[in-house]
């Protein structure tokens, strides 16, 4: 049997531990994402919301701009991003179309069906 | 005793819950979908399984990585619908088998050395209630079959080996049969197929090794459990390692494959595939 995780795959995030300890308290805001109360929050007031959870100055500035691929790239997982996805009202084919530098209509022309969703 | 009836391979994809709630099954590009099921309802209501044990993988809504287990599965009369970010479907609660529950927990640990987390409480996400949803219509109160979830991690690397999901399922298998009670069973395996959400390799899909893991998963599964998540992220992008928990249901089932289908019209790749057992 191979190595399970033998190295890099191009353009792709593999969501270690390594990954997940640097991107742990990005992963608990999200989490927190999961009860209405907490979105109502977010959506009311980000920057309290965001300063509740020991996020450091770069990891806030993620949040910000919205930087779906900075957010990946920090050790948020997929699953949680969408969470922000969803209060920020970026959906994953929009957070999808950004990480690959395209606008929605450029990236929905490269679907099969693009109704589908 | 215990029975396993059938097995199921299946996708999770999230927004075909919203499709559900809102009616729009029957719209052009979700109608070749649901078409597919069609007939692996009718061979349901045939089957008529008392217990549906669902391996699906939580992607955030009620396990965080400040604990993340391995395998973990439900002993509980009933689970609560998960809020995973988006708001709590309109479903009926899901109605365990907590005897059934406790008796996978003892004979899996005891005879079969896999070491579970025992949770009590799981509420289920899309993950679960997806598959749930294409297999087993529910009523205003109530689904058709009792269910059980096992959750895996396929999510924070190192995951269980596809090998690993494989034996499992078989001495899922061999649980449910020396179970005391005539209890019909079906195995679902869900997730998959290829698909990846992060990064410029975001939509990657792979409609060759789909088909081909769907092949093997019939032919040999033994031989496919040899996959490792290496060859599956890069053939069929990183999400898709969700796959190893087809294998869980094959360990579940011999027998005969009944249906198949194969539908990818925005970023993943929707596989279907049954077995009689």
């Amino acid at each position: 049997m191979g190595r399970q995780v033998a190295g890099p795959i191009p353009h792709t995030s593999i969501f270690d531990l390594r990954l997940s300890q640097r991107g742990r308290r990005l992963n608990r805001m999200c989490a927190a994402l999961c009860s209405p109360a907490e979105r109502d929050a977010f959506k009311r007031d980000e920057e309290a919301f965001i300063a509740r959870f020991g996020l450091t100055e770069a990891e806030k500035d993620l949040i910000r701009k919205r930087d779906f691929q900075g957010m990946i790239d920090a050790g948020m997982n997929i699953y949680f991003m969408l969470k922000v996805g969803s209060v920020t009202g970026n959906g994953l084919y929009q957070m999808g179309a950004k990480m690959r530098g395209e606008t929605y209509e450029q990236f929905l022309a490269t679907r099969k069906i693009g109704d589908a969703r | 005793m215990g029975r396993i009836v059938g097995g199921i391979g299946l996708s999770h994809v999230p927004s075909i819950g919203p499709v559900v709630d809102r009616n729009r099954t029957q719209e052009p590009a979700w109608k070749p979908l649901f078409d597919a099921y069609v007939p692996v309802r009718d061979w349901l209501s045939r089957l008529k399984p008392d217990v549906a044990i669902v391996v699906y993988n939580d992607h955030g809504a009620d396990f965080t990585f400040d604990q993340y287990p391995t395998f973990a599965l439900g002993v509980a009369e009933d689970y609560a619908i998960g809020d995973e970010g988006f708001g709590t479907r309109p479903l009926p609660q899901v109605k365990g088998d907590l005897d059934l529950s406790i008796h996978l927990a003892e004979s899996l640990i005891y005879e079969h050395e896999f070491d579970l987390t025992l949770c009590q409480e799981i509420a289920v996400e899309h993950g679960f209630l997806v598959p749930m949803n294409l297999c087993f219509p529910h009523s205003a109160n109530d689904w058709p079959v009792r269910a059980i979830p096992l959750q895996v991690n396929v999510i924070q690397h190192p995951l269980p080996t596809a090998r690993r999901c494989y034996r499992l399922g078989q001495a899922i298998r061999n649980a449910v049969e020396s179970f005391p009670a005539q209890t019909k069973v079906v195995v679902m395996g869900t997730g998959g197929m290829s698909h990846q959400l992060q990064g410029k390799r975001f939509g990657h899909m792979n409609e060759k090794f789909d088909q081909w893991f769907m092949d093997q998963l019939e032919a040999d599964p033994e031989g496919l459990a040899g996959i490792t998540h290496q060859r599956i992220m890069e053939e069929a992008g990183a999400e898709a390692v969700e796959l190893i928990m087809w294998l869980t249901m094959r360990g579940a089932v011999r027998g005969q494959r009944v249906h198949r289908h194969y539908y990818a019209p925005m970023t993943t790749g929707m596989g279907l595939i049954t077995f009689e057992g």
